[in-house]
């Protein structure tokens, strides 16, 4: 089992993902530099925070065109894991990989700090180790996470589930004061219908140790890891 | 010697208005034993300018204690560099730029970011933390500022503003984590806004670099952004004259910056350092390519020739005075081993960076400029970058101001509820939270922050890899230097150094940023001079060597100084991360100490006067208008065993809790440590012999504030008075969630700490929204 963090020139949380996969989840993990035409044969891959190309265009306009986007296409048709965190969520919208858009956050600033969000659905690779309904302390650190679409698309995602973590109050309660970006119905992260891919805004690589303030971020590497030793006894 | 044809030819009115005065004219054509030409005054006048010659801080900034055995490079590099154990070191520089960011607020704050960042990754070192130290002009009509315009109010809120955006989104995007500094306000700054970046790196200590050009024929390689005429004399213009009416016009000499070009820089350098072909490398900040080449031979003793057609130019027509003298950022030059440098493009090409042969190491010392093989500049190096002109201005200490008993502060009765005014205080733009701003920055990037913004008086990094962390301070109190420049230093340093020491780590070395008005005027220099005195003996005394840092003069508009503004930044070690200590209450029940680095006859003899030095504070400022007096007395040795005592009970791991006593006195303090909590209190008891509010609001130094367990109250006893630290024990955590002081008997403050938290929590955003 092996995971790739994407580099993209401007990524700059992908030395965070890989610390958490490798030096916390004690997996084995690789780079991928954005102008690989594959994958390094990565059972999961993971597309980082940061600003890829800059960023002064719409969020991952650009880093969808990388060449390596479309190896991470044809790794997400084939069932491959991906997953992609702040801008590499805003990357997988770009690229069609997830259903959405982002704007800019409602207050127009760039806004960091810890936030609660709750997972919506745990039948999936990113959630299937987490309570239904668990509550995690992540932060958030970003300028563009509100989150919207089209109320044909909000529909199809509520009907398969693809709602995958909503902004709450800390104590779990639907409300706009947990929501830190105006996002569409609280929405923090969402999944494609086959659960293979998945983003959110919020970082969970920033929450793996307690010594960061929380290591709630940890069961969603854990249940990608859960999920590839299934997959890997299934297909053994 | 071949001149451009076409050219103007220099005379000493032109050279004059390039800022060079008669006698520093004739120096420059003895030292080329003929005229310049056009572009050799351009390079003479920014090498030469007070922001890249230091030519009239030098002879004061000699006083400074730059050594010490843990210091691995001092000042006149790029940064400083400190061991800091395991193999490490870490290279940490803080620098201004305050001209700029009040021309173009988000501009000027996004490029002095940049540039600090470069100095730090162009020694090898990966930047791991930035620092902001800033200052405004009023952004609220209070008490501390009757005098001031509505109108100079809200321009100063854009000035803030700007200054913000500027620096959360260059160091968001870069990514690294801004994770302290500070945020004040005085009426001086409104036309004069100070920002000074702190930026900290870590490298494994044989992996240092330095910007010693060497070995002839070695090729000298221009990386990074393409050159145009943005900041074309930023540093001679900008940075080394006063503000007029007309500075607006000066905006074209305020550079860009493009934080994702850094990111790529700062990549691919440390990929190319890591190749082994890269000899010496220096950024290109103030006066661009002129500073690099002509520093790099300087300090490697040999000399350098570029061709100036071979520089990546991204607008058409520039000439070599142009290109030699413009600031565009993001830009570095480095000398490659000969016959190595296509490992070195190699790596700038894959980061998609342009990247350049220019030129070559040559013998003679000579700087050598080409245009197309044409030479437009022929310079000896050494004596353009070492020889400059040094002057011992005039200095004279400003009349005092007589004052008596009725300028100072007046004590409110014995008995008064003072909670009023404790509310007002907390929502002073001054002392209340800055969670607004450093919200705005990326705290958390890089996953080292064991301490946020706001929750200890000190920054901290861990180390991966190591059991260690790094803490990091920045203070200043541009009041206190007004009122006694050499005892505000001394404050500037201690208070760093006892921040630092409140996290747990030990104040190791410190870095410092000199803001002052123009030095031609005596009383400045006077300051100047008194500053580095005040400087001198707190770092001697706290074993806190200076190892770099920058002087920004000029920092007056329409002839008015601003207060002399000494920051100091102080780094410290944790050698064990997991001791870090944050200044949150843990838990109800614990005791409160306040921890005195003077006995009780000490203290009595430092506040001889405490009207006098009451009224310097905060309190008087916010809610009497007065601002008058003495800073508070220091007592050095006092400073430092305080914060032994700190260090060690952090150690020990004794303490739950420590902040310490500075603005707005112990009960800002104590209701600091309440608000970082989701539902503690604080009871405190007091028969301070002082006025209520001196012995509540004062700010004398020396002393901290520690919440320990009743289980370890003894040890922590025990080890202060192993220290020579007075413990005494003021009152306790409680669970109730009320903030109380009871002064002699009766209550002077009591409120809910929801309420105070409310107060302080969001005073400074709903000033801004106004």
């Amino acid at each position: 089992m092996k995971f790739g963090v994407v580099v993209f020139p401007g990524s700059n949380c992908d030395h965070d993902a890989f610390y958490a996969t490798s030096d916390v989840l004690h997996q084995p993990v690789e780079f991928i530099w954005h102008q690989s035409e594959n994958l390094a044969n990565c059972d999961a891959v993971i597309l980082p925070g940061g600003f890829a190309h800059g960023d002064y265009l719409r969020t991952g306009a650009i880093a969808r065109f990388s060449p390596v986007m479309k190896s991470v296409e044809k790794f997400a048709k084939s069932g491959g894991l991906v997953l992609g965190i702040c801008n590499g969520f805003q990357i997988l919208l770009e690229a069609g990989l997830l259903p959405g858009a982002v704007m800019r956050n409602v207050g127009l600033r760039y806004i960091c700090r810890h936030v609660h969000i709750r997972v919506e659905n745990t039948a999936t690779s990113f959630t299937q180790a987490a309570k239904p309904g668990q509550i995690l302390k992540i932060p958030i650190a970003h300028n563009d996470g509100n989150y919207t679409c089209d109320p044909a698309t909000l529909a199809d995602l509520k009907k398969n589930q693809q709602i995958v973590f909503r902004y709450t109050t800390p104590d779990g309660k639907d409300d706009a004061a947990g929501n830190p970006n105006g996002s569409m119905e609280n929405i923090a992260g969402i999944c494609n219908r086959d659960r293979n891919v998945a983003g959110l805004m919020p970082h969970p690589e920033r929450a793996v140790e307690s010594v960061l303030d929380s290591a709630d971020g940890l069961v969603i590497f854990r249940s990608m890891v859960e999920a590839l030793v299934t997959s890997a006894k299934a297909t053994a | 010697m071949a001149t451009a044809s076409a050219e103007i030819k220099v005379t000493a009115e032109i050279a004059a208005e390039h800022g060079l005065s008669a006698p520093e004219y004739a120096r420059v054509q003895q030292i080329l034993g003929r005229d310049p030409n056009i572009t050799e005054l351009g390079i003479f006048s920014v090498m030469w300018s007070e922001h890249c010659s230091y030519k009239s801080s030098k002879v004061h900034l000699k006083r400074l204690p730059v050594s010490g055995k843990l210091v691995v490079q001092g000042p006149g590099e790029n940064a400083g560099v400190v061991d800091i154990g395991d193999g490490l070191v870490a290279a940490f520089k803080i620098e201004s730029h305050n001209h700029p960011s009040f021309v173009e607020p988000f501009q000027g704050a996004t490029t002095g970011v940049g540039g600090i960042l470069r100095d730090i990754f162009t020694m090898g070192a990966r930047p791991i933390a930035i620092l902001d130290s800033l200052r405004f002009g009023p952004i609220t009509a209070d008490a501390s500022a009757p005098s001031v315009s509505a109108e100079t109010i809200s321009k100063n809120r854009r000035i803030l503003d700007g200054v913000i955006r500027g620096v959360a989104g260059y160091g968001n995007s870069f990514g690294v984590p801004t994770i302290g500094g500070e945020v004040c306000f005085e009426p001086c700054y409104s036309q004069n806004p100070l920002v000074n970046a702190l930026a900290l790196g870590i490298a494994k200590k044989e992996d240092l670099f330095f910007a010693k050009a060497r070995g002839t024929g070695n090729p000298v390689i221009y990386v990074g952004a393409k050159t145009g005429r943005d900041g074309i004399h930023g540093a001679s213009l900008l940075a080394s004259a006063e503000f007029t009416e007309e500075s607006k016009q000066k905006r074209p000499n305020v550079q860009v910056g493009d934080p994702f070009v850094e990111k790529l820089l700062l990549e691919a350098c440390l990929e190319a350092m890591n190749t082994g072909a890269v000899v010496a490398i220096q950024d290109m900040g103030a006066a661009g390519l002129t500073c690099s080449t002509t520093e790099m031979a300087s300090r490697g003793g040999t000399g350098i020739e570029i061709d100036l057609a071979r520089v990546p130019q991204r607008e058409t027509g520039m000439t070599p005075y142009e290109i030699m003298l413009s600031e565009s950022q993001e830009r570095m030059l480095l000398v490659a081993e000969k016959g190595r440098q296509q490992e070195v493009l190699k790596v700038f090409n894959k980061w998609g960076l342009d990247a350049v042969v220019v030129g070559e190491v040559a013998d003679g010392g000579l700087l050598r400029v080409k245009d197309h093989g044409r030479i437009v500049a022929e310079i000896p190096a050494h004596p353009l970058a070492e020889e400059g002109p040094v002057y011992q201005r005039p200095m004279a200490a400003p009349a005092r101001r007589s004052e008596s008993a009725k300028d100072w502060f007046t004590f409110s009765p014995e008995k008064k509820n003072l909670t009023e005014n404790c509310r007002r205080l907390l929502a002073s733009p001054a002392i209340s939270s800055k969670r607004w701003i450093t919200e705005q920055y990326d705290t958390m990037v890089r996953t080292n922050t064991l301490v946020v913004p706001g929750a200890g008086d000190a920054a901290v990094v861990r180390i991966k890899g190591t059991k260690r962390a790094l803490a990091l301070s920045t203070d200043g109190n541009g009041r206190w230097s007004q009122l006694n420049p050499r005892l505000g230093a001394m404050h500037a340093v201690a208070e760093a150094a006892r921040n630092v020491a409140c996290s747990g780590a030990k104040p190791i070395a410190a870095t410092n940023c000199l803001n002052f008005g123009s030095p031609e005027k005596p009383d400045v220099m006077w300051q100047f001079s008194e500053a580095i005195d005040g400087i001198t003996a707190a770092s001697n005394a706290l074993e806190t060597p200076i190892t770099g840092g920058n002087v920004s003069f000029y920092n007056e508009t329409l002839g008015r100084s601003i207060f002399p503004t000494p920051v100091i930044g102080i780094l410290g070690v944790l050698e064990d991360a997991a001791r870090v200590v944050k200044l949150a209450f843990r838990n109800a029940g614990d005791i409160i100490l306040l921890l005195d680095g003077l006995d009780a006859a000490g203290a009595g003899a430092a506040t001889t006067k405490p009207a006098c030095e009451f009224s310097s504070s905060e309190y008087s400022k916010s809610i009497a208008g007065i601002v008058a007096g003495q800073p508070p007395a220091i007592d050095l040795a006092a400073e430092k065993r305080l914060q032994q005592c700190l260090v060690a009970l952090a150690v020990a791991a004794q303490i739950q809790s420590a902040h310490d006593i500075s603005d707005g006195g112990l009960a800002v303090t104590v209701a600091e440590s309440c608000f970082a909590t989701v539902d503690l209190g604080a009871q405190v008891i007091t028969d301070d012999v002082a006025p209520a509010e001196s012995a509540v609001f004062g700010e004398r130094g020396a002393r901290a504030v520690v919440s320990v367990s009743p289980s370890s109250l003894a040890a922590v006893q025990e080890s202060a008075r192993q220290h020579g630290v007075t413990a005494t024990h003021i009152g306790q955590v409680t669970g109730n969630a009320i903030f109380s002081i009871q002064y002699h008997g009766s209550v002077i403050i009591e409120e809910s700490v929801a309420a105070l938290r409310d107060i302080w929590s969001h005073s400074l955003e709903r000033a801004l929204k106004q």
